[in-house]
């Protein structure tokens, strides 16, 4: 154990490697319910050559990596299940490179969305990216690697489609890069197309198929002036027809749809947030109308109307990222929360939405239904959220219950889990075609022979 | 407040306490400058958590990351949670009640820090007179409407005495009825309580209140602004004494827009550090700037993190002497002077005796000497008079 550590530490240094008992018990940890394990180390490297090194050790040595950004995925995906080593990634937080022209910045693995949100802002203020909803403490990589979603999802897709490529230390050591850089170092404007895209060998994988270094990131335009619409509805039906007539205005920068029991006054209501971003008051006015006018019908037949949205609730709503996602944790007193958060085809909707009324029901649980439509409208990310008292063992086990039937009500009717935890990853596993896991397992197995990255998650 | 132990595990570790407000850089002093998660406010409160249900054991590596925390209540500041204003008060609770429950077992620093202060009435391992620097500064006698509480570092560091004369001279120059307590001066407690010896701390404050009355102070004018925290603050939560407390800045203030005080062109490009304790503990923005504005010549200029993100000089709760904080780049008054040249400026203006130790250090090792000089802002008033 002494060799591993002075070995980690000619790597990195002394200062930034820790075998203690303190790191090892936050870094084994993750706010949400899966059970702790704790690493036998936890490294900060500066470099990618630093990560190069220590992925040759451990594979040399056969000892289990799992790479970590913020740590928010709140499924347990950084939590090392079979111990070794947690790379924490945040000091390597440089911004490298922003190309206005072709719009995309080049970030090392450990840059926070926060920090390149007020880069963008500071030093290119007509260009933004995609900011998720987690806290800014989150990473551009980890968001990535999860196929995360923002702001910017219902336009372009998840955070995953906006990469522009990947610069991967494979778990063997070698530097791989992916995308037009790996024919012209200094371009990062496509991570794939028109070749094979070689980035799904990475993205959704929770690193278990490398570690990515460096990630480019498609921008986009960053509009002068953003506004909030609420539309409200208790006719849980006509929620998909809705999310269809305000897609098809193309007018939406991001459609949320919540439902949640508190405070009581939204109580059986569901309230569609729609967010439009203009240059010009004329271009807001114009975008509103265009959205009043989809959704006139419902107005007129008494089944849905717009909220009038005060001028100070405005600002929370937009906020991004929102602090009031994390604020739900709070709801109990307790600092918890989980939620089992698939990716549905719209249509669904309803069914989801019962089944989460059953589930808080049958388990007596504090709950919120926040979904957001992907892509335009093919499909939305549904979430199962619950939030629990972290004093209150009792309480966290009803919801690891409830996470449980909910995946496998998900799985049953389709529904692909974003960010899986590992007992749902098994769930998938279970219901996937045998050929498609063959290919996955394969993959895996040529990319990583010892099996040391992230173990536990993808294993069939 | 309510017990800590009850409330703690209420953190959700989502990471806001690293930052600003805008996200700029990191913001936590003590994770600026060690980086493992554990050194941020959350992993401190998971880590007492875990402590409170004996799930890990008191080590020196628990209280050294416990102890870096320098209470400069960013975390307070960001934490998106309605708990947030109650967070210092957890960790300060939690290493009062460790203190108890361990037996003493605190960083060895920590430990000389508190003897020092409890044996010689100062943590800097002095035992001259405390009244050595002021030549000539009268006693606080009844009758005076001031006393001028210099505290540990005015009276006995190199810096803070310069600052502590300058001061002086202002007051006297704008005809204030003040006076010092000389010898008879205590440590006023601030960073005691923050450590968590509420022993000591009632002590201390039993001590200076007895002083102040048996004198008749009815006003306390602070050079630091610890001292002006805790006897504002603290004091009447302990021993029910209320004194009608400011800051210098504030005093200053006033005899500007009395016209008390008249500077003089003094041509400077100075930014300004906000000490944490006028600052976010006490919204003390304003008045050091309008000061400096005050003087004709002067171009204020703010850093990148200012007022409410203010980054910490890394010396609160006791590490301008403990310095847990010391010893790399990532130091936090490293970090900070580097961030003041950045501004183009040839004054880092300071408010407050700790900050000054702390920055003209960080000068030194940063090798900006000559480039950029720390100086209080009473400094620069008296130089522009």
């Amino acid at each position: 154990m002494t060799d591993i550590y002075r070995s980690i530490v000619d790597i990195v240094g002394e200062e930034h490697v820790s075998n203690q008992k303190e790191e090892r018990y936050f870094y084994g940890r993750d706010p949400g319910l899966t059970p702790p394990h704790e690493p036998d180390y936890v490294v900060m490297p500066k470099t990618t050559e630093e990560i190069q090194r220590i992925v040759k050790f451990a594979n040399k040595e056969k000892i289990p990596i799992v790479p970590k950004g913020g740590g928010l995925a709140l499924t347990g995906l950084v939590i090392p299940q079979k111990g070794g080593i947690v790379i924490d990634m945040k000091r390597m937080g440089k911004i490298l490179e922003v190309n206005e022209k072709s719009r995309y910045v080049i970030v090392e693995g450990g840059v926070t969305h926060g920090m390149l949100q007020n880069y963008l802002k500071k030093h290119h203020p007509k260009l933004r990216h995609s900011i998720p909803d987690s806290p800014a403490i989150a990473t551009v990589v980890g968001n990535a690697v999860i196929h995360g979603q923002g702001r910017l999802t219902q336009q372009y897709g998840f955070n995953s489609d906006m990469v522009s490529g990947l610069e991967v230390v494979l778990p063997t050591g070698e530097i791989c890069r992916i995308g037009s850089h790996s024919i012209s170092s200094q371009h990062w404007f496509s991570k794939g197309a028109p070749w094979p895209d070689l980035s799904g060998l990475f993205l959704g994988w929770f690193g278990t198929t490398g570690i990515i270094t460096k990630l480019g990131l498609r921008l986009y335009p960053c509009k002068k002036m953003r506004d909030v619409m609420v539309f409200l509805t208790d006719k849980i039906e006509l929620v998909p027809d809705i999310i269809l007539k305000l897609t098809h205005t193309e007018m939406t920068e991001d459609i949320v749809v919540n439902e949640q029991p508190l405070p009581p006054r939204f109580k059986g209501n569901i309230y569609i947030l729609i967010i439009i971003t203009g240059d010009s008051d004329e271009e807001l006015d114009f975008k509103r109308k265009i959205i009043w006018d989809a959704l006139w019908d419902i107005f007129e037949s008494r089944d849905g109307g717009f909220l009038s949205v005060p001028a100070d609730m405005k600002p929370p709503l937009l906020e991004m990222p929102s602090r009031d996602v994390v604020r739900f944790a709070d709801v109990r007193k307790g600092g918890g929360f989980e939620y089992s958060g698939p990716i549905i085809p719209l249509e669904k909707y309803p069914e989801f939405i019962r089944k989460q009324k059953e589930l808080v029901s049958k388990y007596n649980l504090s709950y919120a239904a926040t979904s957001r439509v992907i892509a335009g409208g093919h499909c939305m990310m549904y979430a199962f959220a619950f939030t629990f008292n972290r004093a209150d063992d009792d309480e966290m086990d009803r919801i690891r219950k409830a996470l449980r039937e909910a995946a496998e009500f998900s799985a049953e009717q389709g529904g692909m889990m974003w960010k899986p935890t590992i007992e749902e990853q098994k769930i998938i596993m279970k219901k996937m075609d045998p050929n498609t896991l063959k290919i996955m397992m394969k993959i895996k197995e040529l990319l990583d022979p010892n099996g040391i990255m992230n173990p536990g998650n993808w294993e069939a | 407040m309510t017990d800590y132990t009850k409330q703690i595990h209420r953190c959700f570790r989502c990471g806001y306490c690293k930052f600003p407000s805008d996200y700029s850089d990191f913001n936590c002093p003590s994770y600026t400058r060690f980086r493992f998660d554990t050194y941020s406010t959350s992993g401190r409160l998971w880590l007492i958590y875990a402590w409170l249900k004996g799930e890990i054991e008191w080590s020196e590596h628990l209280a050294e990351i416990l102890y870096t925390c320098t209470t400069c209540k960013n975390c307070v500041e960001q934490c998106p949670m309605k708990f947030s204003s109650d967070i210092v008060d957890w960790i300060v609770a939690a290493r009062s009640d460790m203190m108890e429950k361990e037996k003493g077992r605190i960083p060895p620093r920590v430990t000389s820090f508190l003897e020092d202060v409890y044996r010689l009435g100062n943590p800097l391992k002095e035992r001259g007179r405390r009244d050595a620097w002021a030549n000539g500064i009268k006693r606080y006698e009844p009758g005076d409407e001031y006393l001028f509480y210099v505290g540990c570092l005015g009276s006995y560091d190199e810096y803070g005495q310069r600052m502590a004369r300058s001061v002086a001279t202002l007051l006297s120059k704008a005809g204030v009825s003040f006076g010092i307590l000389g010898n008879e001066e205590n440590c006023c407690g601030n960073e005691v309580y923050l450590l968590g010896e509420n022993e000591l701390f009632g002590m201390l404050v039993e001590k200076n209140v007895q002083k102040f009355k048996e004198l008749g102070v009815k006003k306390v004018v602070t050079l630091s602004p610890h001292a002006y925290n805790t006897i504002k603050n603290n004091y009447p939560l302990v021993s029910n004494a209320y004194f009608e407390v400011y800051h210098y800045t504030q005093l200053l203030r006033g005899l500007l827009r009395e016209n008390k005080i008249k500077p003089s062109e003094h041509n400077a490009k100075v930014t300004y550090h906000d000490p944490c304790f006028l600052g976010r503990y006490n919204q003390i923005y304003d008045e050091p700037r309008e000061i400096l504005q005050s003087i004709p010549g002067v171009e204020l200029v703010e850093m990148e993190r200012s007022r409410e993100n203010s980054f910490c000089c890394g010396g609160g709760s006791g590490n301008f002497v403990t310095d847990l904080l010391g010893g790399s780049e990532e130091s936090p008054s490293r970090v900070r002077v580097r961030e003041a040249y950045e501004t183009g400026a040839n004054i880092l203006a300071v408010a407050c005796p700790s900050c000054m130790t702390m920055l003209q250090d960080a000068i030194k090792v940063e090798d900006l000497e000559g480039k950029l000089t720390v100086k209080d802002i009473s400094e620069i008033m008296v130089e522009s008079l």
